[in-house]
């Protein structure tokens, strides 16, 4: 085909008839968000009135037990703690991860070594991770984050081992002819290739690696949600447990919509849209 | 113009080229090929389907290194190699001109790219995606990315191949203003007769598997003068030439 070809398309005139409906279709998914999530309250209120007990809270008492370990500020020292750890774990398992899924996902002979390895730790269990961790390297952060991330290393290896045996050799050749530098190797040709793969052990990594941690702070380490929720644990108080979780959940949630989605819009602004 | 960069001509001499299947099955592509091809001068390498013409090239540029014999490249000037393959391989993330740019050394990065760019009708194109563009659009993105880097040899695999007669016609020609403007030593695979003579000063006329020189057809007429009358006798005199060949 020739020039004119992006000319026949006016995209004003089709932007100009959408946007009145657009204002709506924006808002519908948020509305029925936040109308599940009242269905879902009222149902817990309503099975609280059913079963009255002081290991069943209602929604109402979780509240007040939120706004009150808000005020007082352990709230947000212990998210904070909980969401370093995290943090710190997720890079170090994503970057680890990548680097040897992609070296074992284009050499086959080291891909046939190491793939029993990779199955033995996708079936050691998290808690004996931490455990020889914490034996090995004593009760420290780094031994917390280390040990969360070992448990999601063979996870990121196996996603990013398929996005590495996926990629197109031909946008390695043309690189090479055209003698790209290494940085732009990376940056525009295989991380690009990669993003669906990185998009996809990020997702469940973080959910994965957030319930670890708590577990890793259950058992040794002296702030963070999974310390509080052991605490009050030890004094009963489901509406503190309850507190912690859905606070923490909340956050993971304006994470993912603030952060991962944009960032996700942003990496494949470049795929046609569908029509 | 002056053509610009190689000092030295294009020399090839391939001893053989084998395949190995997986089945352990050993196939000749390549055996004893040699030929050269002269400063500022745009060749075709001409040759039946699957003869091993793309193979030849992929040795040529350093994608393929199991190969016994040696080849020398255009030295001088720059000493920069480009291609335009059969599929235009585009980075699809990014922009036409960032594809463009991205080929380019650090030190052309910044270059002013708006008379290559308005020559090959991308001028409105610059910042789109590689999947907004047409085919034929896509190609002249390669084509534009292969001569944006000022190289000192230019090597084409079937550029034109898989587009209707008419646009592969445009593009020929935009292929020849642009070159034109800067005669590169200039390697180009094809198995279209007509294409070659038209656009080349010389054809390297390959045999069928194993590959290897049948010889040259050197088309010394000036472009401009190459009519369809023209075109008719320079093709029969390939015909007398190389009976039953291409």
């Amino acid at each position: 085909m020739s020039a004119p070809d992006t000319g026949d398309r006016p995209p004003g005139a089709v932007a100009d008839i959408s946007s009145q409906s657009s204002l709506a279709t924006a808002l519908t998914p948020v509305l029925t968000v936040a109308v599940s999530l009242l269905g879902l309250c009222l149902l817990w209120g309503l099975a609280e009135n059913a079963w009255p007990s002081r290991a069943f809270p209602g929604p109402g008492q979780v509240w007040q037990v939120l706004l009150a370990e808000a005020a007082n500020g352990d709230l947000f020292y212990h998210l904070g703690a909980t969401l370093g750890r995290v943090a710190a774990a997720y890079v170090v398992a994503m970057v680890v991860g990548s680097v040897i899924g992609v070296l074992l996902g284009s050499h086959r002979s080291a891909d046939r070594f190491f793939s029993p390895w990779v199955v033995l730790f996708l079936n050691i269990p998290a808690l004996v991770v931490i455990v020889l961790a914490y034996i090995w390297f004593g009760l420290n952060e780094a031994a917390a984050i280390g040990a969360v991330a070992v448990n999601k290393i063979p996870n990121v290896v196996v996603t990013m081992r398929e996005g590495a045996r996926a990629l197109d050799p031909s946008y390695a050749e043309m690189a090479a002819v055209y003698r790209f530098g290494l940085l732009d190797r990376v940056r525009h040709v295989l991380l690009p290739q990669l993003q669906p793969y990185l998009a996809a052990a990020s997702r469940s990594g973080i959910a994965l690696i957030w319930k670890i941690v708590l577990v890793v702070e259950l058992l040794g380490r002296s702030n963070g949600v999974g310390f509080q929720i052991y605490l009050y644990f030890q004094l009963f108080d489901v509406a503190a447990i309850l507190a912690y979780t859905l606070a923490f959940v909340a956050v993971m949630l304006v994470i993912e919509l603030l952060l991962v989605q944009p960032v996700e819009r942003h990496a494949t602004r470049w795929r046609r849209r569908p029509a | 113009m002056q053509p610009v960069g190689a000092v030295v001509p294009l020399r090839v001499d391939i001893a053989e080229k084998t395949f190995r299947s997986a089945q352990g099955v050993s196939i000749t592509a390549l055996q004893d090929l040699s030929f050269e091809v002269r400063q500022g001068e745009f060749a075709c390498l001409l040759g039946p389907s699957g003869c091993g013409k793309t193979t030849t090239l992929r040795i040529l540029l350093g994608l393929d290194k199991n190969f016994s014999g040696s080849f020398q490249l255009p030295e001088g000037g720059s000493n920069r190699i480009a291609a335009v393959f059969q599929e235009p391989i585009l980075l699809p993330w990014r922009t036409v001109e960032q594809n463009v740019r991205l080929a380019l050394p650090k030190s052309l990065r910044t270059k002013n790219l708006d008379g290559l760019f308005d020559t090959l009708g991308l001028a409105g194109m610059r910042s789109l995606y590689p999947a907004e563009l047409s085919l034929g659009l896509a190609r002249r993105a390669a084509l534009a990315r292969a001569f944006a880097t000022e190289p000192a040899v230019l090597f084409l695999d079937e550029p034109f191949a898989s587009l209707d007669e008419r646009t592969a016609g445009r593009l020929r020609h935009l292929l020849l203003t642009v070159w034109s403007a800067r005669p590169t030593t200039a390697l180009m695979v094809t198995h279209n007769l007509r294409e070659a003579l038209m656009l080349s000063d010389r054809i390297i006329v390959l045999a069928q598997r194993p590959a290897h020189v049948l010889g040259m057809f050197d088309v010394k007429l000036p472009r401009q003068y190459r009519n369809p009358q023209v075109m008719s006798d320079l093709l029969r005199s390939f015909h007398q030439k190389f009976p039953g060949g291409a």
